[in-house]
């Protein structure tokens, strides 16, 4: 990346040190609970991790942040802003990166990224400047007068998320920010995050890859069912639920289920995944285990064992 | 970066520039398709019933038949115009470019976006709507000063009617539902409404539900700058155009806003 994408400088959010927080938000979209009961608190300057299974509730979470849906119940404040109330001043200083690409595709991609900062109210003055370090964010100068959709896939991703930093927010959503991507397009955009939260802005990223949390998150809030069931640093999440090492057991599926349920008459922590049984806190259950291979634990040990035993 | 001044609660000058900006923005790329469609269609029919009904029917109330659907006709290129570009690109943004989801993520609320929308259609309409009286022109249609009103009548109705497609856009899920409102509403509108004849002669009871129809109000309005005005009827008709550019406004803000913040 040539340039920082967010000048220099404080960025203080609210006074508390929090910059996004929901306390006991419930969403329902008829019988269904999108959201559950959700607390949530993102400290200002961090890098912090949603991660949850499709369905966790996580798209809805950004969504009510974005004041286009509007809880049932509970607390929700951006940088000191209640909302929904006061929804358009969290929204002037907040840059959001969506799920799924909503480009003007039509529109060339300089012309893009001047809609939108006059949208988000970038003074006349700073405009120009503006949009040329969008470009340069999105590494797009050569393709400025393209129309977006003949843009590639990955580059159609970092126009977007060039196009939520054009006002230089103090908070960014991403939203499954590198879904559907080929592997060193999802670099690319990693860097990028990286000197977001380098520049210190507060960036609020869902996923449902381990790895991406895993990588780039400061923080993790892990959820399920429209709720946090664990929060943390990656480190302290795997050391407490996970333990320091496991161990992978293989074996034809019955094997597997009759172990499964003799470590759950024994209370021993498992997982389980497709062709494997992995037995958590390894390092404290030394002689109870039987033979596999050894490894140290990481988040997506956690993941699974909280979530349940799908993973994608 | 300097602080942005938001002020909640009410439409903002800074976001409906925006919206407007973004419209043209947009309408730079399409100008040339969508400036041919909305003068050649009614210039067409124009000149269809122009010369094929003036064949049959020689004057309206003392006006030649041709400059008789040629004042109707600016109310039709608004019309169409309007409601047309409104429903289609309303929906497309909504549903299926999403770019309002994107618009709503920065400090624009759905009140702003409908207006700001509604008012860079019903302007365009209104310059649209001119075609018609030009090539009347042509066909001995004598400029009068009350026609550089024409514009501002085209304006008005305009706004109510792109306001009105955006409504429609709103109830609707897919290109498809918008058969009903195009059979059901605009079709009829389109044709009782003194357009290609004089409603005076037809029963009363179609008489009076003509009032109902903003359209109506448009085509007498535009006459009136053509061949005379008439005052206190006009202030009437003025009247209802608003009346129905603030009632379309409303649906189309809580309808839209229903369809986009859940």
């Amino acid at each position: 990346m040539s340039s920082s994408p967010a000048a220099a400088g404080g960025k203080v959010a609210s006074l508390d040190g929090v910059a996004v927080s929901l306390h006991g938000v419930v969403k329902r979209f008829g019988d269904v609970r999108a959201v559950n009961g959700l607390d949530l608190e993102v400290p200002a300057g961090l890098c912090y991790g949603l991660l949850g299974p499709n369905g966790a509730g996580k798209s809805t979470t950004m969504r009510i942040l974005t004041g286009q849906a509007v809880a049932d119940g509970g607390s929700v404040e951006v940088l000191g802003h209640r909302l929904p109330a006061e929804s358009k001043l969290a929204r002037a200083r907040m840059g959001v990166c969506p799920q799924e690409s909503n480009l003007d595709v039509d529109l060339g991609v300089r012309d893009v990224l001047e809609v939108f900062a006059r949208l988000y109210r970038v003074s006349p003055r700073e405009r120009a400047a503006a949009v040329d370090r969008a470009l340069a964010v999105a590494g797009l100068e050569q393709r400025a007068t393209d129309r977006a959709e003949t843009l590639s896939g990955g580059m159609q991703r970092r126009l977007l998320i060039a196009r939520a930093l054009i006002h230089e927010p103090e908070v960014v959503l991403l939203d499954e920010p590198t879904v559907g991507l080929d592997p060193q397009i999802r670099q690319e955009l990693w860097s990028l995050i990286v000197s977001l939260r380098e520049s210190g802005t507060t960036v609020l990223m869902s996923t449902h890859y381990i790895e991406e949390a895993q990588r780039l998150a400061d923080r993790v809030a892990i959820m399920s069912a429209g709720r946090v069931v664990a929060e943390g640093t990656p480190a302290e999440l795997i050391l407490a639920h996970a333990g320091r090492e496991v161990v992978d057991v293989h074996g034809s599926a019955p094997e597997l289920a009759s172990l499964r349920s003799r470590a759950e008459a024994e209370g021993l922590p498992t997982r389980h995944s497709g062709p494997s049984l992995t037995y958590l806190h390894a390092d404290t259950l030394d002689g109870r285990l039987p033979a596999g291979s050894r490894r140290n634990a990481n988040l997506e040990d956690v993941f699974v064992r909280l979530t349940g035993d799908y993973v994608e | 970066m300097s602080a942005v001044r938001v002020r909640l609660g009410r439409i903002e000058a800074p976001a409906l520039v925006a919206v407007w900006v973004r419209e043209w923005t947009v309408f730079r790329y399409y100008w040339r398709t969508r400036t041919f469609a909305a003068i050649v269609e009614p210039v067409i029919t124009l000149l269809a019933f122009g010369f094929g009904f003036g064949k049959l029917v020689s004057e309206i109330d003392g006006i030649p038949y041709i400059q008789f659907v040629g004042t109707g006709a600016v109310a039709t290129a608004v019309l169409f115009s309007a409601v047309f570009s409104a429903m289609f690109d309303a929906l497309y943004k909504r549903r299926y470019q999403r770019v309002y989801d994107a618009m709503l993520a920065a400090p624009v609320d759905v009140d702003e976006i409908v207006t700001g929308e509604s008012l860079f259609l019903g302007v365009r309409a209104g310059v649209y709507g001119v075609a018609p009286l030009l090539v009347a022109f042509l066909f001995g249609l004598r400029p009068e000063p009350a026609m550089v009103l024409v514009p501002l009548i085209g304006v008005l109705t305009g706004i109510g009617f792109a306001a009105l497609g955006m409504w429609f856009a709103a109830m609707v899920s897919t290109y498809d539902g918008f058969s009903y409102v195009i059979s059901g509403v605009i079709t009829p509108l389109f044709l009782v409404a003194g357009t290609f004849f004089p409603l005076n002669r037809m029963p009363q009871w179609l008489r009076s539900l003509a009032q109902l129809n903003p359209l109506y109000h448009c085509v007498e309005l535009v006459r009136h700058c053509a061949f005379g005005l008439d005052p206190l009827a006009d202030l009437v008709h003025v009247g209802a155009l608003c009346a129905f550019a603030v009632l379309a406004w409303w649906l189309a803000v809580s309808r839209t806003r229903q369809r986009l913040v859940v």
